[in-house]
This record gives C-alpha cells, structure tokens and sequence, in this order.
C-alpha cells in the first residue's frame, strides 16, 4: 500500500507488484431472501416468476423459488471489485451456471463466495481471479473467472 | 418443437438507444450488493478517471436481455420461454458502462445445437455507443431443456 488519496471516498486500486498467484482474496457469505430477489428483479428488469412465486416455481417443476443466475454471479464479483479497489476495473467476467440456489421463504439462503489468484501477467497487470461461490454445500458457479485490470 | 437451427449465424439490426442512467446504475447495484462509491458519487468516479459514476460488471445483462428478446420472442426461433434455464454468461468490457451512455445492442446467434436431449442456443450482444465506440460484448448460452 502506497501513495495517499486525494478524496478519502476514491479507495485505491490494488497494486500489481503486490499480488501473487495463489492469494487468496477474503471470503464472504452472501445472504438471499425473496425480498432481495424482488429488488433483483426490479433493477435488472428480468421478472420471471419462477423467481420471486413459489407457487408458479413448483408448477414448472422447480423445488421452490431460485435466485436469478445473474444475481449470484453478480453479487459473487463484488468480493473480486472490492479487493481490487475499483468496480471498473473488470474487464473480463465469466460463469457458467451449475446448480440454481433455492431460496426457501423462511429462511432465505446463504451464498459462500471465495476467490484465489489463477494468473498475474506482468506485461498487462492483467490478474485472473477464480471464484467459487456454494450455497448448501453445492458449487452454484463453474469456471467462474474474473480478470481485473491493476495498477 | 425443436430449436429452429436456421437462425444460427443471424444478426439482427441494432436495437432502440438504451440510455444509461445514474438512477438505475444505483438500483442496480444496490440489487447485487455493490457498496463501492464509483457507482453512486460522481466525484468519485471523476477522481478514478471516468465521466460519471459508472455500473457493476454485470449490469450489462440488462441490456443485452432486452436484445435476446428479438430472438427468444419469436415464434420461427421455437424457444419453449418457460423451459429456458440460463447456462453460461461472459461479458468482456472495453470500458465501464458509464451514466450518460447512449448504447445500441446488436444481438449475434453463434451457435444453435441439440446436446443430450436439450437445445443450447449462444448469443453475442455487442454494446456499443450510438457514436459506434465499442462498450462491451456480452455472451450468454441458454439451455432449452427437453420434453418429459
């Protein structure tokens, strides 16, 4: 860590020399419940029902309301741009989706996000991030990667 | 009915301007949880270099969802909407998507195939700024899972 900022708010952006491949990045637990998946819906407009009704979710064949795919994928990515220290500077971002998180109403569900250091390539401070995020005990993202641009 | 193979390789014509907005960078990322202050002070974003606050990495699939609509909504395509599951996602950003942002989406059909039953169907949204500058390329696979 170097240099001061001058706005306390801009935090600074990671630096390459600091990192290593095989650091690993500060796990979080990401809480889900419907009211969050109704917020999800609203903002990024996506509003199928099987999402938010759980009784329409039951009828097509699902065991109760699913969080949206992009919701976990893009509440997983927070962990990658608040280590980073700037949400902009991801320049690659990639999953596939392997199992859904059911969100029960009672309880909501948890998301375990964590994060390792693939790649660092000195030339571009280009920093590859894997990240592995399970909710009941089963990974819900595969081949999660995310590059981020460093200083 | 099956994925209609025919519309692998087809481009639509870029879509209506979709106007990037302060309020809904901050709904946006509130949704998913990102509590970095680029995406709701501008002064912030300024001190980092960009021209306003700018939005999450994935706040792309609003937009690009909007595009894949051409092709899910039309009946020749023979998507099943409500046997859709989401496989894969991948976004390659040029540059943060950024409030003020007039972007047009041109929605690309890589591959349509059969794999075990069910059809998988690869789109390539390419963001770019009405001025034609190149935002961001947002890829999604969705599985249309077979009958029972």
């Amino acid at each position: 860590m170097s240099a001061q900022s001058s706005t306390p708010a801009a935090t600074e952006v990671r630096a390459f020399d600091s990192v290593s491949v095989g650091d690993a990045l500060p796990p979080r637990t990401v809480h889900v419940d419907r009211a969050r998946l109704v917020q999800y819906a609203g903002a990024s407009l996506d509003r199928n029902r099987i999402h938010w009704d759980e009784r329409f979710a039951k009828e097509v064949g699902l065991p109760d309301v699913i969080a949206h795919g992009m919701f976990t994928m893009g509440s997983a990515v927070t962990l990658v741009t608040d280590w980073a220290g700037d949400a902009g500077r991801v320049v690659e971002y990639g999953v596939r989706f392997t199992k859904p998180v059911v969100v029960p109403y009672e309880t909501g569900a948890d998301i375990e996000v964590s994060g390792v250091v693939k790649a660092a390539d000195p030339e571009t401070k280009r920093v590859t991030v894997e990240l592995t995020a399970t909710a009941g005990g089963e990974k819900v993202l595969g081949r999660a990667l995310a590059v981020v641009l460093l200083d | 009915m099956p994925v209609n193979a025919d519309f692998q390789g087809r481009v639509y014509p870029p879509t209506e301007t979709y106007r990037v907005s302060v309020a809904k960078i901050r709904e946006f990322a509130e949704a998913v949880g990102s509590s970095d202050p680029v995406h709701v002070d501008a002064e912030v974003a300024r001190v980092r270099g960009y021209a306003d606050v700018i939005a999450p990495p994935t706040f792309a699939v609003l937009i690009a969802q909007q595009c894949d609509a051409q092709l899910i909504s039309d009946p020749e395509a023979g998507i099943d909407f409500s046997r859709v599951v989401h496989g894969e996602q991948r976004f390659t950003h040029h540059r943060p998507l950024t409030a003020g942002d007039a972007v047009v989406g041109t929605l690309h059909v890589d591959t349509v195939r059969e794999a075990g039953g069910h059809a998988m169907v690869t789109t390539r949204t390419e963001l770019a700024t009405e001025q034609g500058e190149a935002v961001c390329t947002a890829t999604s696979t969705i599985v249309i899972r077979g009958g029972e």
